[in-house]
């Protein structure tokens, strides 16, 4: 797997790695009258790069796709693949497929006969047909059920059928609609690794639309986590995850908790923040656009990192809080401690359940002290 | 769930067809009465089906009829399907209201004011009257019932097959042709079962219509029964009855047979 290390991402129109961008989007923007879906998007995705479009129902993304695959034309902005401008070709001879959110699968036609649709249209040799109808059908390893008809199939098996007739033309670049949103959990999860793995594969430029942020960590490279039309941020998942550029990004990927504050000072590479939770202040790695003291900030801490003792913490410790546990969450392999600080908000820590007892026995209504280390804190414009 | 029939379901289902069938069956019985009054049962005969076969008038009637309503519907199927495309897949095109409006007013038009503008543009052509004119008289109402079974059709059909279609390489004819036509081939069926019978029984509007020589079987029967029913006309609706019987279980077995023959085709391809 490509995967990058973390943080690599810097420019946001740049595809990683220096070279020269496969997919292009070029401040494309998309209106439905005077509803705006996509608003002035750019976006370089490089060759055999797993890219996710994230974000909520509404916010663009599957109308993003839409425009890749020649369903919708942008209202302004270019596409281009592989140096090809994309918007004068319509959709037939667009050398990129997609899968459907619904599969579409022909219902007439068998599943070798679906897998093959693409490759007649070609006016492919019926031998070769033949043999990379198999091949592919062998990749989704689905071989012994080509002549079923799709309603005789299962949710995973039409599924895989869906990958193989839209991977069987070898396409430049696969569009993939919420490829999973119809499957169950667990097959969910599976059916993610596979992907991967198929991906790695064959090779192809591969464009996910999602709104599950758990399956866009783990398919993809990269993500582009859109709002009402616009790209809120584009990084890694782990980028993502750990350095996000915004309150909502960091609210729509994953849990975290959000303390409003003051900058104070810049101390060395710190920024210090004052909080009225904290007695003695909240530190944050400094940003490059970082803000200047005096300035109102958001100081983003995940769960995860919060550290939760019985023991006070000695005085003069940075990021350190203290209150009373309202609620505990067990969830198996983590336990979700809900505190209540003496000024009422309430902070979310999570801790590994690493010992079968449930390790330091902290009840209900215990009084806890929570601290985290500075380079847990993210700072984030007000 | 249980699949069989319950109660309930069997009382409704002989009900309807009662309610259906019961008149029908009432003819065709009749129609084998030896009696020459038609509701007095004098035993069984076929001597009206003999003298169907002798009344050279009844039998140009029916295969008039039987080609007006072949010409009609398999014209109104095309012209049909057509309009109910272009009002399930054009979108908003400007006019596409009053187009709409203007497809489905035959469908409440009374027939008698249909059959008379019918004529009266005839007669301003002043075109002859006759088999062509009932025929083209008969595709203007029955098309709109095709649009309107076709275009309920399309509005069910996930779009994304024809856009999988496209997406896969067809232009956008051969994907009509490729998909949506296989897809929507019942509601083809029955839109020219639908317009079929229709024309078939159809006597208001062929009589404004029609001219000397095309008389239709439903003119013919109406003029004969106002001087008195016979047997005679029973045979010759049992016949009709037989033919569209027939039609209907013949569409119904073609488009299985198609199916199956489309399924084989797609087996070739792995099988080579």
């Amino acid at each position: 797997m490509s995967r990058r290390p973390e943080h690599a991402g810097g420019e946001e129109s740049t595809a990683p790695g220096g070279e020269a961008a496969f997919l292009r989007i070029e401040g494309v923007s998309k209106s439905f009258g005077n509803v705006t879906a996509v608003d002035n998007v750019s976006l370089d995705i490089a060759r055999g790069e797993f890219f996710a479009l994230l974000g909520p129902s509404g916010c663009g993304k599957t109308t993003l796709l839409r425009m890749l695959a020649g369903f919708e034309n942008p209202s302004a902005g270019a596409l281009l693949l592989d140096g090809v401008d994309l918007a004068a070709l319509p959709p037939y001879r667009r050398p990129v497929n997609m899968m459907f959110q619904s599969y579409a699968l022909f219902p007439h036609m068998s599943v070798a006969g679906n897998v093959a649709f693409g490759l007649r249209q070609d006016r492919v040799p019926r031998a070769e047909i033949a043999a990379r109808v198999a091949d592919a059908l062998a990749l989704v390893e689905l071989s012994p059920l080509a002549r079923r008809k799709p309603h005789q199939l299962s949710g995973g098996q039409r599924q895989r059928v869906a990958l193989a007739r839209s991977l069987v033309k070898r396409p430049k670049l696969l569009l993939l609609d919420e490829p999973l949103a119809a499957l169950d959990k667990k097959l969910r999860e599976q059916t993610q690794f596979e992907l991967m793995a198929i991906q790695q594969r064959v090779g192809i430029t591969f464009v996910i639309v999602t709104h599950d942020q758990d399956e866009a960590m783990t398919v993809a490279d990269r993500i582009a986590v859109m709002e009402e039309g616009r790209i809120a941020q584009v990084d890694t998942p782990s980028a993502i995850y750990e350095a996000p550029r915004s309150r909502y990004v960091a609210e729509f990927i994953g849990d975290v908790n959000i303390f409003e504050g003051r900058a104070s000072a810049v101390n060395g590479g710190d920024v210090l923040v004052e909080q009225a939770d904290a007695p003695d202040g909240l530190a944050a790695p400094a940003r490059a656009d970082g803000p200047a003291a005096g300035d109102a900030v958001l100081l983003a801490v995940r769960p995860e990192k919060i550290e939760i003792a019985p023991e006070p913490l000695p005085p003069g410790t940075m990021n350190a809080m203290a209150g009373e546990v309202t609620e505990i969450a067990y969830l198996g392999s983590v336990s979700t401690y809900r505190v209540r600080l003496d000024s009422g908000r309430t902070v979310v820590s999570t801790h590994t359940n690493r010992l079968r007892d449930g390790g330091a026995a902290i009840d209900r209504g215990a009084r806890v002290h929570l601290s985290w280390p500075v380079e847990a804190s993210i700072l984030l414009r007000s | 769930m249980r699949r069989g029939l319950s109660g309930i379901n069997l009382v409704a289902l002989t009900l309807g067809f009662a309610f259906l069938y019961i008149p029908i069956l009432l003819l065709i019985i009749y129609s084998f009465n030896e009696s020459k009054l038609v509701t007095v049962w004098a035993g069984f005969s076929t001597k009206w089906y003999a003298a169907m076969v002798q009344n050279e008038l009844l039998l140009d009637a029916a295969w008039m009829t039987l080609k007006v309503a072949f010409v009609s519907s398999s014209v109104a199927l095309v012209l049909g399907t057509l309009a109910g495309l272009a009002l399930a897949r054009l979108g908003r095109f400007p006019g596409r209201t009053l187009f709409s409006g203007m497809v489905y007013a035959p469908l409440v038009m009374p027939e008698v004011i249909t059959g008379l503008s019918m004529l009266l543009l005839f007669v301003a052509l002043s075109w002859a009257r006759g088999y062509w004119t009932v025929t083209i008289a008969h595709i203007t109402f029955s098309m709109a019932y095709v649009a309107v079974v076709v275009q309920s059709r399309l509005l069910t059909m996930d779009r994304s097959l024809e856009e999988a279609a496209m997406d896969l390489g067809a232009p956008p004819v051969k994907t009509f042709f490729a998909v949506t036509l296989p897809i929507i081939s019942p509601a083809l069926v029955a839109g020219w079962l639908l317009a079929f019978t229709l024309s078939l029984d159809d006597l208001v509007i062929a009589s404004f219509t029609s001219g000397p020589g095309s008389t239709t079987l439903p003119m013919k029967i109406y003029s004969q029964v106002r001087l008195g029913v016979t047997p005679e006309i029973n045979a010759v609706s049992t016949v009709l009855v037989g033919i569209v019987a027939t039609g209907v279980i013949a569409a119904s077995l073609i488009n299985k047979r198609a199916m199956v023959i489309r399924e084989r085709e797609a087996q070739a391809v792995v099988s080579d």
